[in-house]
């Protein structure tokens, strides 16, 4: 079936008979298919469409229209928009300035631990044990290390007084929980970082590289000259699967930042409490912020869509 | 490529050369093997002198666990320090801490007095007891739905359609979102009132339903809610899996008169062993972290009655009740359920050489 349709689709053909020709020798297993296909997508669709809708109605549009159904002109706002946008920006903002440190160290460290778990020459069987402890780490329910984490740097690390010039300068000291935060979230995406280099070190021409150490060239020297400006295309996965990982991640930053009325609270923060009033849920005001919350990671899906898929898939 | 390989090999040779002091450049390697490794002593630079003592070691090191082994160090001991640090010395903390009483607002815990107090404690606690059969219940239902669902959308996927990669970036497309945010569409999707949920089964004449109100259907709701988001996921593993089979199997089932559904099953799905093994570790470890979920969905600590979970309620009797110390045993008791997953998984994937 997949085999027909390639052979009569001649290259010089014309779309419109390209498409007759389809359509002729659809067969209605094939209609079954794309209907199934079409049904599933609208699955995976409806509930952000029906965000989305729900985000641009006004009070009663939302209980006279159906969920999905966008609002009437009379029925349309973008009153709550304002307001999520007024109430999320310093979230961004705040969450950009942990995601964007974190994602990059976290990607570069974990090049170089891939690289020096898998290019030189040891023995393999050690380098499988340290190769093992480090990816059980991906695994690990973050639950199991949070009270230590609160007591290592609440009691241990006394980052608070350690930058108490940035203070001076007029920046609110509860940003030291950007600062855990980023550190934080470097220790815990090594595991992966790691992991996702080394499939790709795996397969990197071997000569090469065996050549280059018989010329007399370093480690180190291997590594910047051949392995870090072929790391192109994974560096691009690591860094869109980290991003979005750290953008979207609440725990830590429910433990680290704690309130969402902090002024160094992170998006998700602030989103999980959004809305919510002892009158009842404000769902379009929820389905606004939601959205708002989620541009960064869907624009990073919608142009590096590719990458994503890999990056999950490895 | 060869063409790239000579101008690689021209780079190297060109930024060797002013590293060479002595002799040629194996010599000159092995030179800057022994500054790399951070542990020479400054006159063993001088060629004619003795070795001194660090670089026997040295070179006993590396004739032991391989050539690089010491210059190699730098890249990834710092790295696994690190983390090592972060993961298991946390882990062991925890766990110290699990056998102390330690709650409320002291700031650190007492250590001089270590029992099983809070493991007892557990044991006794029928909300521990719901919310452990709960996690159980949401990790095998939920890897096991979302295994079967993203196999399906996999195979359909792979029968050679057009838009292909509009229907992949479609299903995948939840994924990228945050549980933060996924938990608003779903908390909208069963309002009671308006929600598309209760529309739907009122079409066949069913409900209304209060899917979160009710204790025996809210952690169903969830579960069917995860599955939205990560099948894609598993589609996308699935299909890696599919890609890899050699069509030669497809046609060998077809000669012999397999029927499509026989062929999948008998041919197809065994060969994807691999695939489900990968995907189902990672999807009981996106399980476990359902806890950004149900925090969202309320806003709070406190999930809807009946989907309450040990990784909310670690986090709750940690957090909002201030009891570190039984807050430490639940998160050990969650530790060792993930353990139980992925040491045999590991131990598998060592086995095969497959790390």
């Amino acid at each position: 079936m997949k085999d027909d349709t390639l052979r009569t689709d001649g290259g010089t053909a014309t779309i419109t008979d390209r498409l007759r020709r389809n359509v002729e020798q659809m067969t209605i297993e094939d209609a079954g298919l794309y209907v199934v296909l079409l049904l599933a997508a609208g699955f995976y669709l409806v509930p952000i469409e029906s965000g989305l809708v729900t985000s641009i109605k006004t009070g009663t549009a939302i209980v006279q229209t159906a969920p999905f159904a966008p609002p009437g002109p009379s029925g349309f706002t973008l009153a709550k928009w304002q307001a999520a946008v007024e109430a999320l920006l310093r979230g961004m903002g705040n969450s950009m300035l942990y995601a964007v440190p974190a994602t990059i160290i976290s990607a570069f460290v974990g090049s170089i631990t891939a690289y020096g778990l898998t290019i030189p020459d040891w023995k393999q069987s050690y380098k499988a044990l340290v190769l093992a402890l480090i990816i059980a780490g991906i695994f690990i329910p973050y639950q199991a290390v949070l009270v230590p984490l609160t007591q290592f740097w609440s009691q241990w690390a006394q980052l608070t007084d350690l930058l108490s010039f940035v203070w001076a300068l007029g920046i609110p000291d509860d940003y030291v929980g950007i600062v855990e935060l980023v550190v934080t979230h470097v220790a815990y995406g090594i595991p992966i970082c790691t992991l996702l280099f080394r499939t790709y070190y795996k397969t990197m021409s071997e000569e090469m590289i065996e050549s280059a150490r018989l010329d007399g060239a370093t480690l180190r020297r291997v590594y910047r000259r051949i392995v870090f400006p072929l790391s192109g295309p994974m560096f691009a996965v690591v860094l869109i699967y980290q991003f979005t990982q750290i953008w979207n991640d609440l725990l830590f930053t429910l433990v680290l930042v704690s309130t969402e009325s902090s002024p160094a609270a992170p998006v998700v923060l602030i989103l999980a409490g959004l809305g919510t009033s002892m009158e009842g849920q404000d769902f379009a005001l929820r389905m606004a912020g939601a959205f708002f919350a989620a541009l960064p990671t869907l624009a990073v899906y919608i142009f590096f869509g590719d990458e994503f898929a890999e990056g999950v898939a490895a | 490529m060869s063409n790239f390989y000579q101008r690689v090999r021209r780079a190297i040779n060109l930024s060797a050369s002013d590293d060479q002091r002595v002799g040629d450049g194996d010599e000159g390697g092995r030179d800057a093997v022994r500054t790399d490794g951070g542990v020479v002593s400054e006159d063993s630079r001088n060629p004619g002198s003795e070795p001194g003592v660090l670089d026997r070691l040295a070179a006993g090191i590396d004739g032991r666990l391989g050539s690089d082994f010491l210059e190699s160090s730098i890249f990834w001991i710092p790295p696994f320090l690190l983390m090592g640090l972060f993961v298991y010395g946390a882990v062991i903390w925890n766990f110290l801490i699990s056998l102390t009483d330690y709650q409320r607002f002291a700031n650190a815990p007492d250590y001089s007095n270590l029992d099983f107090e809070m493991y007892t404690r557990a044991l006794a606690d029928s909300g521990f007891i719901d919310a452990a059969v709960n996690t159980f219940i949401l990790l095998v239902a939920f890897t096991a739905g979302t295994l079967a669902v993203g196999l399906i959308l996999a195979i359909l996927i792979d029968r050679g359609i057009r838009f292909e990669n509009s229907f992949r970036t479609i299903y995948l497309l939840p994924m990228s979102l945050s549980f933060v945010v996924t938990a608003q569409f779903w908390l909208w999707i069963y309002n009671f009132n308006n929600g598309i949920a209760n529309r739907v089964i009122g079409v066949f004449g069913l409900g209304p339903i209060s899917w979160l109100g009710d204790q025996n259907i809210v952690l169903w709701a969830v579960i069917f809610a995860l599955m939205w988001q990560f099948s894609g996921y598993a589609m996308v593993v699935y299909l890696a899996g599919l890609r890899a089979i050699p069509d030669e199997h497809y046609e060998a089932a077809k000669v012999d008169g397999a029927s499509t559904l026989k062929m999948y099953w008998r041919v197809i799905i065994p060969q994807l062993k691999g695939a489900t093994i990968s995907a189902a570790v990672v999807l009981m470890v996106f399980g476990m972290k359902a806890f950004d979920f149900l925090y969202s969905l309320v806003g709070g600590y406190r999930p809807p009655n009946g989907a309450d979970i040990l990784a909310t309620k670690m986090v709750r009797e940690a957090y909002a009740n201030l009891n570190w110390a039984y807050g430490a045993a639940i998160a050990i008791v969650l530790f060792a359920m993930a353990l139980g997953v992925i040491g045999p998984y590991l131990v598998y994937e060592f086995r095969r050489n497959n790390l």
